[in-house]
């Protein structure tokens, strides 16, 4: 490896500050995406209730300045809930995200750098698990290993894999075929130098954007699967486990099912801004 | 939003008699353009020309890339795009149609009224520009259809006859099938069919023969030529001062946005009066300016310092290659056959054909990227071709690679400082320390007459000249004796390509490496290459010195292609 390597220059932190002022909504999708990081790492400063006291004098109660998302069934703060659902919601779309990727990066590399049947057997593989229905794996895992949020990680991750997967290949197939890759080859460097300096890298690189849109669809993902029952279990904030409980109430005590659900739409919509955004970035330049 | 503000100018007719047969007057002013001026935001890309076309004439707009030449082409079909602003004193279009008169007053409905039946609009990528997924004869006759010309099955007839009249064989046939299926060549020829469908007194032309092989190039010239003769005026925007010589009338040669230069072409050509003409006179290739620099500046061009060429025993030698691929219809194909060839030290070789003649590939094999079926090559009278990969990598130091396309070759990642630190690390004495890399980068950077600025740029940040510089230092990093270069200026525009041809000679002189150069341009190949090869469907077919073989060709094929080139003599 040679020492010319450039660092990172001011004039690529300087695109990307005055990139931001243009756009305010990718200031408010990060202001979002801050808030919910902040709400996993330290729920308590967030609000000052804890999500599990029960106080069944005010259960039910409505939106107010001391619960600003009102109180459940229990009489629990909806607010403190949701904070500390964050959480796992966030930990599964991220667990679930890294997982995908795990299985596509292994399975995409392997295709695509292969080839021949092993390319075959792959593709078949990836073709008939991408037309599975996520909610019929996700419902054979439970039933396997019973309703957890380690289960609810893992179905997400595998369902989504597939899609990913034919991605990474994709970009292998595409970037092995790329001059650069050529010409790293007439200059003599071993194929694993190639893959490891510039397949690697290369073939990834469209993929960090298509990541950070994962993140959100898992997390959209799985409060469905918590919301039929299948995530976590009842007393945990969960998000999708929240909606599950709010559901009895809709018609009643509306807040308990919309204010959550109005959360995971403003964060899997903050995520999925960011992931664009970063696409458009990337891929600008790269062009 | 377009801002169009000209006063309306009304329009004569010139009393000439002559008519050709499609009824315009040979002669006419068709097309008057004063002032033009398009901008884009600040930037003001065309400032100020004017022009005019004539019936039965052709006009060349010359100029390399960012001279305004394509703008204006499109602003005189309305088609200079969002953001832009166009204003003139004068845009006018002759009368006896509904386009008559001032065309700056027209909005986009008028427009479309024009393009088409009174202005013709030939693009430069016939893929592009042709829609994929429909078939050619209903791209074709969309003109016709958007003017409502007849009916379906009269459209259908005239297709096939637009079609045949352009020389496509089997009209019928490929009317029914799209574009993809159609050669470079056909397509074109598709696209000026349907630009000439509703018969328009205008055609406009942007770059309609640079994708093509020159034989192609020629029947299309023919065609535009006979177009011309039934009365068509014709403005032909290029960059290929040859086309313009073989096909135009009059020449307005931009640069900048503005016209420096404009006059009958036979003056333009042969006694050109602005010095930005004499110079891209001067770069282009031909026998004429074999042995000698392209980029002249004051001085006459001075001869080449030649190190003499090693005649003993052959650095490359390849023998009866042979080269099969499988086509997806499962038919095998053979793109190079019983390919064979020297190339001695000190040497360029040029491998001339056109597109599909096996020139690549005999390259790639003696690059030893792709495996041949038959035949072998030797480096140094050692095995190459056979070696395995990884008895291969010390040597491939030997042996440099220059493509068509630097910036695809590039790492998009990787700064220029990278790219050539990495290639010198691969030669025979890799630099040992940071500060040694970096000097020897920089001295590389000179060698190729590029400054330390680069250093720390992308490759994208850099213009095609300056990317190509950078290619070529990285394939003399590692100090090779051979440096394949494939097509390795035919992406530039002819001054940038004089200035990296000139480079590649003068590394010559000075290192006395070889070349194995490939390339369809024949005025190229006759100014670099001492020896050539003429390939056609995967065979030579013929070999000697470039003069033997550009004055005296003996294969009909060789000779066909010499006929089909166009020079710049033949300015009429």
């Amino acid at each position: 490896m040679t020492a010319l390597s450039v660092p990172p220059t001011r004039a690529w932190t300087l695109d990307r500050v005055s990139g931001l002022r243009a756009r305010p909504g990718t200031v408010v999708a990060l202001a979002v995406v801050a808030f919910i990081v902040l709400a996993a790492l330290v729920p308590g400063l967030l609000t000052s209730h804890s999500p599990n006291a029960i106080d069944l004098q005010h259960s039910l109660g409505k939106p107010s300045l001391a619960h600003p998302f009102g109180t459940d069934a229990a009489g629990r703060d909806l607010f403190t809930r949701v904070v500390y659902g964050t959480r796992q919601s966030l930990g599964i779309g991220l667990g679930a995200t890294a997982l995908a990727m795990f299985i596509a990066i292994v399975l995409g590399f392997s295709a695509g750098l292969a080839g021949g049947w092993v390319d075959v057997v792959i593709t078949r593989v990836l073709e008939v698990a991408f037309a599975f229905p996520v909610l019929l794996l996700a419902l054979l895992l439970i039933s396997i290993r019973g309703p957890s949020m380690g289960t609810e990680l893992i179905a997400v991750g595998i369902g989504s894999a597939p899609g990913y997967a034919r991605m990474v290949r994709g970009q292998v197939l595409n970037v092995r075929e790329s001059g650069y890759v050529e010409a790293a080859g007439a200059l003599g460097h071993p194929r694993r130098t190639v893959i490891r300096r510039h397949l690697f890298p290369n073939a990834m690189r469209p993929l960090v954007a298509v990541m950070t849109l994962g993140v959100g669809q898992s997390i959209v993902w799985a409060s469905g699967l918590a919301f039929l029952g299948l995530g976590v279990a009842p007393p945990s904030p969960e998000w999708g486990a929240l909606l599950d409980s709010g559901r009895d109430y809709i018609t009643t005590q509306w807040w308990l099912e919309i204010l959550p659900g109005l959360l995971i739409v403003v964060v899997a919509l903050a995520v999925t801004s960011l992931g664009r955004t970063l696409q458009h970035r990337l891929e600008g330049a790269s062009r | 939003m377009t801002v169009l503000n000209a006063r309306t100018t009304a329009s004569t007719r010139a009393n000439t008699p002559a008519t050709t047969d499609t009824g315009h007057q040979a002669g006419d002013a068709l097309l008057t353009v004063e002032n033009l001026r398009v901008s884009f935001g600040p930037a003001e890309v065309v400032k100020g020309i004017s022009f005019t076309a004539h019936a039965g004439r052709c006009l060349a707009i010359v100029g390399e890339s960012g001279s305004g030449k394509s703008v204006t082409a499109r602003t005189l079909v309305g088609l200079t795009g969002p953001g832009s602003r166009v204003q003139a004193d004068r845009i006018t279009l002759d009368p006896g149609s509904p386009g008559e008169g001032d065309l700056t007053a027209l909005g986009e409905r008028a427009w479309r009224g024009v393009r088409g039946k009174e202005i013709g609009f030939v693009l430069q990528d016939a893929l592009v520009s042709l829609d994929q997924l429909r078939r050619v004869g209903d791209e074709v006759g969309e003109p016709l259809r958007l003017h409502g010309w007849g009916d379906r099955s009269a459209r259908t007839e005239r297709v096939v006859e637009l079609l045949e009249s352009v020389g496509v064989p089997e009209p019928e046939m490929r009317a029914r099938q799209r574009p993809y299926e159609l050669s470079g060549g056909l397509r074109q020829r598709a696209l000026i069919a349907s630009a000439i469908a509703l018969d328009p007194r205008l055609l406009i032309a942007d770059e309609p023969t640079t994708a093509l092989d020159v034989t192609v190039q020629a029947q299309v010239l023919d065609l535009l030529a006979a177009s011309k003769a039934r009365g068509t005026s014709i403005i032909l925007i290029s960059h290929d001062l040859s086309v313009v010589a073989r096909l135009a009338d009059d020449v307005a040669v931009m640069r900048h946005g503005e016209i420096v230069e404009y006059g009958p072409t036979r003056q333009v050509l042969r006694r050109p009066q602005h010095e930005y003409t004499q110079a891209l006179l001067d770069a282009v290739p031909s026998e004429h300016t074999r042995g000698t620099r392209l980029v002249r500046g004051d001085a006459p061009a001075a001869p080449r310092k030649r190190r003499p060429v090693d005649r003993g025993r052959p650095l490359l030698d390849a023998r009866n290659l042979t080269k099969v691929y499988r086509g997806p219809d499962g038919v095998d194909r053979t793109v190079v056959q019983d390919v064979s060839f020297e190339l001695f030290g000190g040497e360029t070789l040029g491998i001339v054909g056109e597109s599909g003649s096996g020139k690549t590939t005999a390259a790639k094999i003696a690059l030893a990227l792709l495996a041949p079926e038959g035949g072998e090559v030797l480096l140094r009278g050692a095995a190459w071709s056979t070696l395995t990969q990884r008895q291969r990598r010390p040597l491939r130091s030997r042996v440099g690679v220059v493509y068509q396309d630097p910036l695809s070759s590039f790492d998009p990642r990787w700064s220029v400082g990278r790219i050539l630190g990495d290639a010198l690390s691969r030669g025979p004495k890799p630099p040992s320390s940071k500060a040694e890399t970096r000097d020897r980068v920089f001295r590389l950077l000179e060698q190729v007459g590029l400054g330390a600025e680069h250093l720390d740029a992308g490759p994208l940040r850099l213009s095609g000249g300056q990317r190509q510089r950078v290619a070529i230092a990285r394939a003399l990093a590692p100090e090779p004796e051979l440096i394949v270069c494939d097509e390795p200026v035919s992406a530039l525009d002819v001054s940038v390509q004089a200035q990296v041809l000139d480079l590649l000679t003068d590394l010559q002189d000075d290192l006395g490496v070889s070349y194995l150069f490939i390339s369809h341009d024949l005025g190229v190949i006759h100014h670099m290459s001492d020896r050539v090869l003429v390939m056609k469907d995967g065979k030579v077919v013929e070999r000697g010195t470039a003069d033997e073989i550009f004055t005296r060709p003996q294969h009909a094929y060789t000779q066909r292609l010499l006929t089909a080139l166009p020079r710049l003599e033949q300015a009429s």
